[in-house]
């Protein structure tokens, strides 16, 4: 006896025929229940996957780290002395290296983003030119970073040698200046499309108040676009710095790979990325290996910060 | 059958703490055109969407009460069930985009993965399209997608779609509020025609719109179904104070 | 003394104009220069015998690169077939769930996710996967490269299904549509073109990622299809061969980087199309 709720089409007659259809549609709709329920456990599963990652990541990152943390200690990230042949063990010389590279690209980039999301944002939003260097700018971000390298290497080191014979530094090409030029680089396309969309969002209504007590264009970008957008340029550059400490492949192949504590820019040295990238499948003992993956540990924690602090300042700046 | 179709009883509806539908006691006759009317913000949409389960989908959503369709309360069966015999026309017409005009029409069969035979399916596209008077004007375009279709053929459509499932009763959600005049007429007559074999409960912010096409009308305001009456008498004998100022334009 | 005072203020800010306009056009050249010379140092190695062989032993001339060009392939695809029903997946739970407590976390995860350095992620693959199978594999380098497609996935497939009418899902639903039939036979249709940009764009980020797979795929001097063994890849092969003193793998690392240079410019212009043509919103 079929109940009515199961019958889900109208039984317009009671014919034999239409009661089986009507059945058929009825086991149907259970089927279909049932595989909605797989299906919306299954979408939860896919989004939990996302979370397990990060805290996979960040498990396996610590419980890797261990034998170094114990065997090492906080005094770690302070000593100077890397030599893993002596089993000396010492981050220092590599934190330094990334600082150095990554706000030495930073100095040099910030100009030319600021500039490039000025030009786009403020003197020319539409036309054909602008178009041109937006795309000029993503494809800078497109390049991939074994081919800066690569170029770094084969043209850009030679440069630098000449450059450091010149000051009379020792002519080795390669070391922290090369790296910060060409990190410099490869790290402008992000702050430039961020600070452009937050320059578009300034209202027009503050500029044109500002243009109407007769200031000039260069002053109303001083004095009303860019107080304005602060917070969001701010954001660009951590998000380029954030992109600045994690590269590896081009800083590794012009940075010199040197263990020792850089003197001054032109001296080789390393990142924690670039040192990661050349021991990593040389390192034969326990603590070595895990020395190294503390340093991603810490570039992991530095860098997550980093994202996350750039974007609760886009978030509050867009939702203001 | 019994003639009533639809009861409810004591059935309520809330936004999250915003209790926008109470304590409502409504019996719908079958075959009827009910008009349910009121201000903006009065309920009468969120208890239409109540009736086909609509309603909970958006989240925090709740309701209680009973609701029920042929003696059957409606929120202790499958929504899917549910759905298959109360179909819903919409206040924006809203065919597939992607869909041709005939794939439209049996939507509910195609997308659900039932296999017709051609000739059956062929059957309830000229026989939905039929009944909501679009066959002649489309038929010679039935694989084009409707984009070209104007809003109240658009419209029309989306009642065809809903006509070829079959249900038992079809909710309109002020469903020609989008549509241009002469569209709106064309619309108004089909409700005749469709009472035949369906039973339609409209929304409407139009209360000439409600009094032209019902048998009955529903009153609400303020989420309190106040009247219920023949349609007739609703608009030249009122017994609430309420529906007067509401039918004498005091307030809309 | 008002009127120069004027002048001064608006060469002042016509100087300033010239500044940034400078600035701005000055990043081109550096590209434009590396452009020109990639494609310059490479353009004389690729030949047919570039793309059909593999690399020969150190001293021999000659030799190809097809290892490398079949490695990346196999290992690009084998991460999207990863990626892909993961990250929609997930993108139309972030797009159904806005503002449910998993979700925030969902959400959240993924944004973190996206900001992890590529060297890191070559660890976990490290650890996740080559050392319990013990031994180097392309699979590892899939799924290394997975994991930093999946963020550019599922944003772009929540933001995409997000800009849809919700009146799509209620006809639909109304139909008495199960959800997982109103997701592929409704939703997704209308809203293919942004999933597959997104789509495009994380392939198009991956395929020039060398720092993921130098621990897990590793590389391999010989051809290879073996998903469970050292792979080679483009990227791969341009490091390994570019930081090596001898002439021949030298000339095999020019003629791969303008192969690479050229494939990742194709998928990123193939993507900024897609985008356009279908007007979304990655």
């Amino acid at each position: 006896m079929i109940t009515r709720s199961e019958v889900p089409l109208r039984v317009i007659t009671s014919s034999p025929e239409a009661i089986l259809k009507a059945k058929k549609r009825t086991r149907l709709s259970f089927r279909q229940i049932r595989t909605e329920n797989v299906f919306n456990k299954s979408l939860m599963i896919m989004g939990l996957i996302m979370i397990v990652l990060v805290l996979g990541i960040l498990l396996t990152l610590v419980i890797q780290s261990l034998p170094s943390i114990k065997a090492l200690g906080p005094k770690y990230l302070w000593s100077k002395v890397w030599d893993p042949v002596q089993d000396v063990y010492g981050a220092w010389p590599f934190l330094l290296g990334t600082l150095m590279t990554s706000f030495l690209a930073l100095i040099i980039s910030i100009p030319f983003s600021i500039s490039i999301a000025i030009f786009l944002g403020e003197y020319h939003p539409q036309g054909w030119l602008p178009n041109f260097l937006k795309n000029a700018v993503e494809l800078i971000a497109a390049v991939p970073s074994v081919i800066y390298g690569f170029w770094g290497l084969a043209v850009l080191v030679p440069q630098v040698r000449k450059l450091e014979s010149l000051l009379g530094v020792e002519p080795m090409g390669v070391g922290v200046f090369s790296a910060s030029l060409i990190l410099a680089i490869m790290v402008i396309p992000y702050a430039a499309s961020l600070g452009r969309s937050m320059i578009n969002m300034v209202p027009s209504h503050l500029k044109e108040a500002a243009y109407g007590l007769g200031a000039t264009r260069w002053e109303v970008i001083r004095s009303v676009v860019l107080p304005y957008t602060k917070s969001g340029l701010f954001a660009g550059i951590l998000l380029s710095l954030g992109r600045a400490l994690g590269e590896t492949m081009a800083v590794t192949m012009v940075i010199g790979n040197s263990s020792l504590i850089p003197k001054n820019i032109f001296a080789p040295g390393n990142t924690m990325a670039s040192v990661i990238a050349n021991e990593f499948t040389e390192a034969d003992k326990p603590v070595y290996l895990s020395a190294l993956i503390e340093l991603g540990l810490v570039l992991f924690l530095v860098t997550v910060v980093i994202n996350m602090i750039g974007k609760r300042v886009i978030d509050r700046f867009t939702n203001d | 059958m019994e003639s009533t179709i639809i009861k409810s009883r004591g059935f309520n509806a809330s936004f999250g703490a915003n209790h926008v539908v109470k304590n409502v006691n409504i019996d719908i006759p079958r075959n009827h055109i009910i008009a349910v009317m009121g201000p903006s913000g009065c309920g009468k949409t969120t208890y239409l969407r109540c009736i086909n389960r609509m309603h909970e989908l958006i989240p925090g959503a709740t309701s209680s009460g009973e609701m029920l369709l042929n003696e059957e309360d409606v929120y202790k069966m499958h929504p899917i069930f549910v759905r298959l015999k109360i179909g819903m026309v919409f206040q924006r017409p809203n065919p597939f985009p992607n869909l041709s005009i005939y794939d439209n029409v049996i939507a509910g069969y195609k997308l659900n993965g039932i296999k017709l035979a051609k000739a059956e399916r062929d059957r309830i596209v000229e026989h939905s399209l039929t009944r909501v008077a679009l066959w002649n004007e489309v038929k010679d375009s039935l694989t084009k997608k409707g984009s070209f279709l104007s809003g109240g053929q658009q419209q029309r459509l989306c009642i065809a779609r809903a006509v070829a499932m079959e249900p038992e009763v079809i909710l309109f959600d002020e469903p020609t509020s989008a549509l241009d005049p002469i569209s709106t007429s064309t619309v108004e007559e089909l409700f005749h025609e469709l009472k035949a074999n369906y039973t339609l409960i409209v929304v409407t912010h139009n209360m000439q719109q409600a009094a032209r096409v019902s048998d009955k009308t529903a009153f609400f305001y303020l989420g309190e179904l106040v009247e219920y009456d023949e349609t007739k008498i609703m608009f030249t004998n009122p017994k609430d104070n309420r529906t007067q100022n509401y039918i004498t334009g005091r307030f809309s | 003394m008002q009127l120069e005072s004027v002048k001064y203020r608006l060469g002042k800010s016509r100087g300033f104009q010239v500044l940034i306009y400078i600035l701005a056009f000055a990043c081109v050249v550096p590209l434009l220069y590396i452009l020109g010379f990639i494609i310059q140092a490479g353009i004389t190695k690729i030949n047919w015998h570039f793309l059909i062989n593999i690399p020969k032993p150190v001293g021999e001339s000659g030799g190809g690169i097809a290892n490398a060009i079949v490695g990346s392939i196999l290992i690009i695809a084998v991460a999207s077939a990863i990626a892909i029903p993961i990250g929609i997946m997930a993108g139309i739970y972030l797009s159904e769930n806005r503002k449910s407590r998993l979700a925030y976390w969902v959400r959240l995860s993924t944004d973190i996710l996206q900001g992890v350095p590529s060297i890191v992620i070559g660890i976990i693959a490290y650890f996740w996967l080559v050392k319990p199978l013990r031994g180097f594999s392309a699979l590892s380098g899939s799924v290394a490269l997975a994991i930093m497609m999946l963020p550019i996935i599922v944003r772009s497939t929540e933001e995409t299904l997000k800009l849809l009418p919700d009146s799509l899902k209620e006809a639909a639903l109304a139909l008495g549509m199960p959800f997982h039939r109103v997701i592929f036979k409704v939703i997704v249709p209308v809203g293919i073109g942004g999933i597959l940009s997104g789509v495009m764009l994380s392939i198009a980020r991956i395929t020039g990622e060398t720092a993921p797979l130098l621990f897990t795929a590793f590389g391999n001097p010989y051809l290879s299809v073996n998903l469970t063994k050292p792979m080679q890849s483009l990227p791969l092969l341009i490091f390994n061969y570019a930081t090596s003193p001898y002439t021949d793998w030298l000339n095999l690392a020019w003629g791969a980087s303008l192969i690479l240079l050229v494939w990742v410019l194709f998928l990123n212009i193939f993507t900024k199309i897609l985008t356009r043509k279908w007007k979304v919103q990655l």
